[in-house]
Formats: C-alpha cells, sequence, structure tokens
C-alpha cells in the first residue's frame, strides 16, 4: 500500500479498522442545501507530493548512557523536549535522569522534530549497553531513505458560486498520507484542514479532513504543516472558479475576501483588521500584474518560450493549532547575573531562523540593555526553563536597585546588589493566550489560532515548449505579520520559505519504489540551487499584534504557502495547461501538453 | 580510498568543513586547494599531498573576521550556518577571480554550493557587499 487511494479502497488494512490514523470534520453552515440551489458548481482534484527537508546537516546523535548516571545524548534537533520524553520512555527512568542538549543545528524545517528522539535511542541503547559512548552520524542517503518527509495529499474540492462570483459553498475532502506509523500526522492534518478554505467568506462549508496509513515510511513535520497542501489545491482551485465565472482572478477573490468582523469556516470571527486587498493590490502593482497578464498573452503567439504570471493569495495561523499552546504552555525563563548578563533560557530552538538573535533583541528591548549584554543559553533540559524579560525588570524596580530608564552600567550595579542582596534573579512566564481566544477540539470550531498572518504572492514565469523547463523569472512575496522584530531575518525568512516553495513546486519529486525513497540522494533529489531563484522581492505590511511577542505574528511557515499555487497559476496562464499536481517536472509537463489538443 | 574531508575533520580535528552529501553536490566540504575550491568529499587524500589547503579555519586572521565573513554576518548570508563555511571559501575563490562580480557572476560562482535556509538572496548580497569593502586589488 504506498498511495492514499489504496489506503482508502480499504482491500488491505493496516491500521486500525479503516485505515485512518485521524479525521478532522470541521462544517458551517448547511452545505448540500446550498449546493441545490447553485447556478455554478467547480469541482477539481489536486495532488502534491512528499518532499525532502533536505537540512544540509544529516541527523547525528551522540550518547552515554549508565545506571548510575543515566542517560545524556547531545545532537541535532529541534525539540529537546520530545527527545527527552521519548528517552524517558524508552529507558524507564525519571525525568531528572535523562538530560538533553541541543548542538547547533544545520537546518531542521520539521524534519528534525520527531526523529532525533529515535536516533537518539539508537545511540542510547548502545551506549547502554556497550558502556561506551555512542556516535551516530547519518550519511545522506540514509537520512533520506529512513527520515520523515512532507505529507502527500490528495484534495477534492466543489464549489458553488454565483453568476456574479460569490462563494455559496465549499465542498472540501482533503487527504494526507501518513505512512507506516502515526507521526505527528494529526497535528499536520489539523493545520491542513483548518487552512483548506483560506481567507475567503463562505457561509456553507464542510471541510473533512483524513490522514491516512500506507506502507511508506512515516512522514511527519516540514515546515508549513499541511497547510501548504491544502492551499496549493484551494488557490488552484480557486484560479478555476474564476475562469468558470468569467472573472479575473483578482476580481474574482477581492469579492470573496473575509475582512474583519467575518467569520472563517472553522466559527472564528476576524477580530483584527485584516486588509487582503491591500496586500494584493501591493503584490500585483509590484509584479506589474495587470499589463503582464494581458502583454504576454498577446506576445506568447507561437513562441517557443511562453511566459505568464500567476498568484496566491492565503493566510496562515501563528503559532499551535487550537488547544494545542495551552497544552505545550511554553515556558521562558531570564535569569540576571551578578555581572550584568541576562541569560534567556528556552526549550525553542536556535536552528537558523534566528531564535537566538530575536529573543537577544526582546529581552535587551525589554530589558534596556544591550543586545550583546543577553545571552542565550543552549537548550539544555537540565537547565530548566523556566520568563519574560519584563518581570526581571519590575523584579529590578520593585527591588529599587534600578530605575526605569537607565544606563549600561546601572543595569550592572542594580544586578550586583539585587544578587547580593536577595540570591538568584529569575523570573519565568508561561505562554498567555489572547483573551477570549476559546477553542473545541471536539467540534473543530471556534479560534483555530490567536491570530493569522496574510500574504499576497505574484510568480512570473517562463515556459520552455521545447525542453518542457519552467523557470520562475521573478518572484513578489508580500505579507503581513504583525510587526517585524528583525527585517534581516524576516526577509531571510521569506526567501528562504519560498525556495522550498519553488522546490516543491517545480524540481522536488521523491520517487517511491517499493516503498522505498529511490532517489535518496542530492544527485537525484533536486533543490534549487543559486541558478535556479528569480530575485524574490519581499514586501511587509506591518501591523503589529497586539498578544505576540513585540507585537509580532511568526513567520517561518508562512512563506512554504503561497509559491506552489502561484507558480502553477503562472504556468496556466502561460500555456493553457491548467496542472493539478505538484511537482510539475518537465516529464510531467510533457506529458500534459502533448495530451492537449490546445497546445 | 581515504577522503580529504576525513584527514581534516577526523584527523586534524578541523571539523569547520562540513559533510552534507559526500558526493560531491552540496559543497559543504568545499575548501580551497591551492587556491581552486575542491570538494573535499571527492579528494582523495593523496591527492591533497604537498599541496596547500585552506579551510574555514584558515580565513579569519586572529580576532579578525574576513571581509566575506563579516558580510554574510551583517547581510543575513547565514541561517543554520551549516553551508557556510563553503560558502564563504565559494564566495571568496569567486572574488579571487573576479573582484568585481555581477549578480550571475555570483550566481554562477557558488551554483556548487547548495544552501537549503535562505533563498540565497542574502548571499548574493553578502558576495556584493564584501566587493564594496575589498582591497581592490586581491
Ligand atoms: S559533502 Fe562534499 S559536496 Fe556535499
Ligand atoms: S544557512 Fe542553512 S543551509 Fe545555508
Amino acid at each position: 500500500m504506498s498511495s492514499i487511494d489504496d489506503a482508502l479502497s480499504g482491500r488491505e488494512v493496516v491500521w486500525g479498522t479503516d485505515n485512518l490514523f485521524k479525521s478532522y470534520t470541521v462544517a458551517r453552515g448547511d452545505v448540500e442545501a446550498a449546493f441545490a440551489g447553485a447556478p455554478i458548481v467547480v469541482e477539481g482534484e489536486y495532488e502534491t507530493g512528499s518532499q525532502e527537508q533536505l537540512y544540509i546537516e544529516p541527523n547525528g546523535m551522540l550518547a552515554i548512557a549508565d545506571l548510575q548516571n543515566g542517560v545524556t545524548v547531545w545532537g541535532s534537533m529541534q525539540c529537546p523536549y520530545y527527545v527527552h520524553r521519548a528517552l524517558a520512555g524508552l529507558f524507564n527512568l525519571p525525568a531528572e535522569k535523562i538530560r538533553v542538549v541541543q548542538m547547533e543545528t544545520g537546518g531542521g524545517f520539521g524534519g528534525k522534530e520527531e526523529y532525533p528522539s529515535i536516533i537518539a535511542g539508537h545511540a542510547a541503547l548502545l551506549a547502554w549497553k556497550s558502556g561506551r559512548p555512542v556516535k551516530i552520524v547519518y550519511s545522506r542517503a540514509e537520512d533520506m531513505v529512513a527520515t520523515t518527509k512532507r505529507h502527500p495529499s490528495r484534495t477534492k474540492h466543489r464549489t458553488a458560486v454565483t453568476r456574479d462570483g460569490r462563494l455559496l459553498a465549499m465542498d472540501v475532502d482533503f487527504v494526507i498520507d501518513g505512512g507506516a506509523y502515526c507521526t505527528l500526522s494529526p497535528v499536520v492534518l489539523s493545520r491542513g484542514t483548518i487552512h483548506a478554505a483560506g481567507p475567503y467568506r463562505c457561509d456553507h462549508v464542510r471541510i473533512r479532513g483524513r490522514a491516512v496509513a500506507t506502507n511508506v515510511p512515516p512522514h511527519g513535520a516540514f515546515r508549513g504543516f499541511g497547510a501548504p497542501q491544502s492551499i496549493f489545491a484551494l488557490e488552484r482551485h480557486m484560479d478555476r472558479v474564476a475562469a468558470a465565472v468569467g472573472l479575473g482572478p483578482d476580481e474574482f477573490r477581492r469579492r470573496n475576501f473575509v475582512h474583519a468582523g467575518d467569520t472563517l469556516a472553522v466559527g472564528q470571527v476576524i477580530r483584527e483588521p485584516v486588509s487582503m486587498n491591500t496586500l494584493l493590490d501591493r503584490a500585483l502593482a509590484l509584479a506589474g500584474y495587470h499589463d503582464k497578464r494581458r502583454r504576454f498573452v498577446e506576445e506568447n503567439g507561437t513562441r517557443a518560450i511562453k511566459k505568464g504570471i500567476g498568484f496566491s493569495t492565503f493566510m496562515h495561523g501563528a503559532g499551535f493549532t487550537g488547544s494545542g499552546e495551552d497544552h505545550l504552555a511554553s515556558v521562558v525563563a531570564v535569569e540576571a547575573t551578578r555581572e550584568g548578563v541576562v541569560r534567556v533560557l528556552a526549550a525553542s530552538t536556535e536552528i537558523g531562523q534566528g531564535t537566538n538573535t530575536i529573543f537577544s533583541q526582546i529581552a535587551a528591548e525589554a530589558l534596556g540593555i544591550d543586545p550583546d549584554d543577553v545571552e542565550v543559553v543552549q537548550p539544555d533540559t537540565s537547565e530548566v526553563p523556566n520568563s519574560g524579560p519584563t518581570v526581571v525588570h519590575h523584579a529590578l524596580v520593585d527591588a529599587g536597585v534600578l530605575p526605569s530608564v537607565h544606563s549600561r552600567a546601572e543595569f550592572r550595579a542594580a544586578c550586583r546588589r539585587y544578587v547580593d542582596s536577595y540570591g538568584t534573579l529569575r523570573a519565568t512566564s508561561r505562554y498567555q493566550p489572547p483573551p477570549g481566544v476559546r477553542w473545541d477540539d471536539q467540534t473543530y470550531q471556534g479560534d483555530a489560532y490567536g491570530t493569522y498572518a496574510w500574504a499576497a504572492y505574484v510568480a512570473e514565469v517562463s515556459v520552455d515548449t521545447t525542453t518542457y523547463e519552467i523557470r520562475v523569472d521573478d518572484f513578489v512575496a508580500v505579507q503581513e505579520v504583525g510587526k517585524v522584530i528583525n527585517p534581516t531575518l524576516a526577509m531571510g525568512q521569506i526567501e528562504g520559505g519560498v525556495a522550498q516553495g519553488v522546490g516543491w513546486a517545480l524540481y522536488e519529486d521523491v520517487v517511491w519504489r517499493e516503498g522505498r525513497m529511490a532517489n535518496a540522494q542530492m544527485t537525484n533529489y533536486i533543490m534549487p540551487t543559486s541558478m535556479d531563484l528569480p530575485e524574490i522581492r519581499v514586501h511587509f505590511e506591518e501591523v503589529p499584534y497586539p498578544y505576540g511577542p513585540a507585537g509580532a505574528k511568526g513567520i517561518g511557515e508562512l512563506p512554504m504557502d503561497g509559491p506552489a499555487p502561484a507558480i502553477f497559476n503562472a504556468v496556466e496562464h502561460a500555456t493553457g495547461i491548467s496542472a493539478t499536481r505538484l511537482p510539475l517536472t518537465p516529464e510531467r509537463l510533457m506529458e500534459l501538453m502533448c495530451a492537449s489538443p490546445a497546445v | 580510498m581515504a577522503r580529504l574531508l576525513d584527514a581534516l575533520r577526523l584527523q586534524i580535528g578541523l571539523t569547520g568543513t562540513k559533510e552534507g552529501c559526500g558526493e560531491g553536490e552540496c559543497g559543504a566540504c568545499s575548501v580551497l586547494l591551492n587556491g581552486e575550491l575542491v570538494n573535499s568529499c571527492l579528494t582523495p587524500l593523496a591527492h591533497a599531498d604537498g599541496t596547500d589547503i585552506v579551510t574555514i579555519e584558515g580565513v579569519a586572521s586572529d580576532e579578525q573576521l574576513h571581509v566575506v565573513q563579516q558580510a554574510f554576518i551583517q547581510c543575513g548570508g547565514a541561517q543554520c550556518g551549516i553551508c557556510t563555511p563553503g560558502m564563504v571559501l565559494a564566495a571568496m575563490s569567486l572574488l579571487a577571480r573576479t573582484p568585481q562580480p555581477t549578480e550571475a557572476d555570483i550566481r554562477a560562482g557558488l551554483a556548487g554550493n547548495l544552501c537549503r535556509c535562505t533563498g540565497y538572496m542574502r548571499i548574493f548580497e553578502s558576495v556584493l557587499e564584501a566587493c564594496r569593502h575589498l582591497p581592490p586589488k586581491l
């Protein structure tokens, strides 16, 4: 069983009674009644392939373990506490006997959330048995065949619209392939399901999300967590619905965008200002969309290289889904040393996204000190993360040792006096959801996320009708992500995510043969090089989010959502080919174009 | 075959040179061998005999970072950092050949070094920034 169809057919059952790891249903309004009276109904089916995270540093772990000292592992990982829990269970040891230290980690993108627990387990067991330290470092091939990748997906859309292009009803069936064991699939499915209806207003929505079991290696977390899959389907579909009602893709979306006060499919009322129209206007203007939309059609004619431009509009829920953040109850501790150095202790790991810089910046700003005086402690489960920087500030001010406006020297002196008279200065704070947020895990209704980031991405492509190669010539990414704390890091996050999105759309093809990855090499699993990407033009609209850290909403996952559908929409504009399956490799495009009478 | 990469990392303990693929695709293992950028994972140790090798450890002088390293920090050219040693050496090798590169030169010059984090834009900027600070003749 290696496909979603195999799993759903039920011919063979490999999990439970129905091959379903998890299913969710989001229901709003009366979908059937709305379809019954609808003048126009558009159906579509979309598929996405697996994707390898391809962090450049493969997984690796070093372990020592014995009865007396317990188990210590050092390694490449995103979530030290996942590994900690796994080892505590595996060895049946009390938590304090297990120590997990995250080392500098050479990229993760979700690929080092789950799997490091397994390697840590292997290394620790071998160390226990042998009485010697054990180091396991995967080769690239081992890493690619064994570790979790992005879930393949299949989405069916049935959409009812009025003749003037207003959404009446959306019926979405979203299925992801979880592989042989249940990983974070329920969480991935959850985010994918909630994002399946996008930033649109529609009174009658049904979304059915299912994660199925198959015999391929388990799929797991990857940047975007299921949202890129369901958003790819939706944004391809929205272009087709627009065409069916005879509207431009932009005009059709404008008639259906959510605004403040509207309700999303999950029943969440949008409380903050949101202007998808503004984002779209800006993105289209920057890309020169309208002019190119017209001009390319005229110019393409009989040319061998055809140009096209397309876009996607989408949102991405910030933080964890529903009650997730409550369950995780993120805790951060801040400690001021006698020397006036502020140490931030958190289990959030730096894997290249700039966590350490951002933590330093937030703490420094709150305390009125220099970021150089802040040290972010290497995540180590033996140093209990236990507060918000502001609490330290209050403690110092309340103790009367620090004026609220102060110099670096005064801050240092205050720390010394405090520590000398009262001992350790440490404060903790726990994540607080925004007030009024409620979520019902049973009905899948409520405030799915504290807030959303909003975006409009435009892609311009050239399609070579001789070689069937697609090039992305220009890319514009406009988004509203709350306040941008550090512009360089933020742009880098968006650019990196767009690059991965381009790879997912066009190049990255995990080839399965008898349940194994057949192309587990960088030689034939192709990711974008410096030659393959266009200039990625990133713009932010800043609307500070009152309940986010320093007004921010979260940024890393968002850019994975938009590129693929924008590129596919551009390819349709260039060629008239409405491709529905990703990646769109030259081989696939050739099949489609050869089969199409139009081209 | 004994690889130059292993000699550097395991025998000498110079772990700044990274292994991302072991097959010449990613460039994380790049070093300068007699001034040429090579993949140390594909270089037999025997071939390195008697050559002059520069790894990332040899790029900064004392406490002073190389202009290229400084530019990577300033422009956000490094995120997770695993590709960075190779990228910095590739950029240095490019700038030694082409002191005033165009964007196309930079793209071609770095084509053998994969970066999964940055999407390359900030790396291109880093190289351009480094040019602005390099002495006119290298
Ligand atoms: S490790 Fe040498 S090129 Fe990848
Ligand atoms: S910075 Fe992570 S691979 Fe380049």
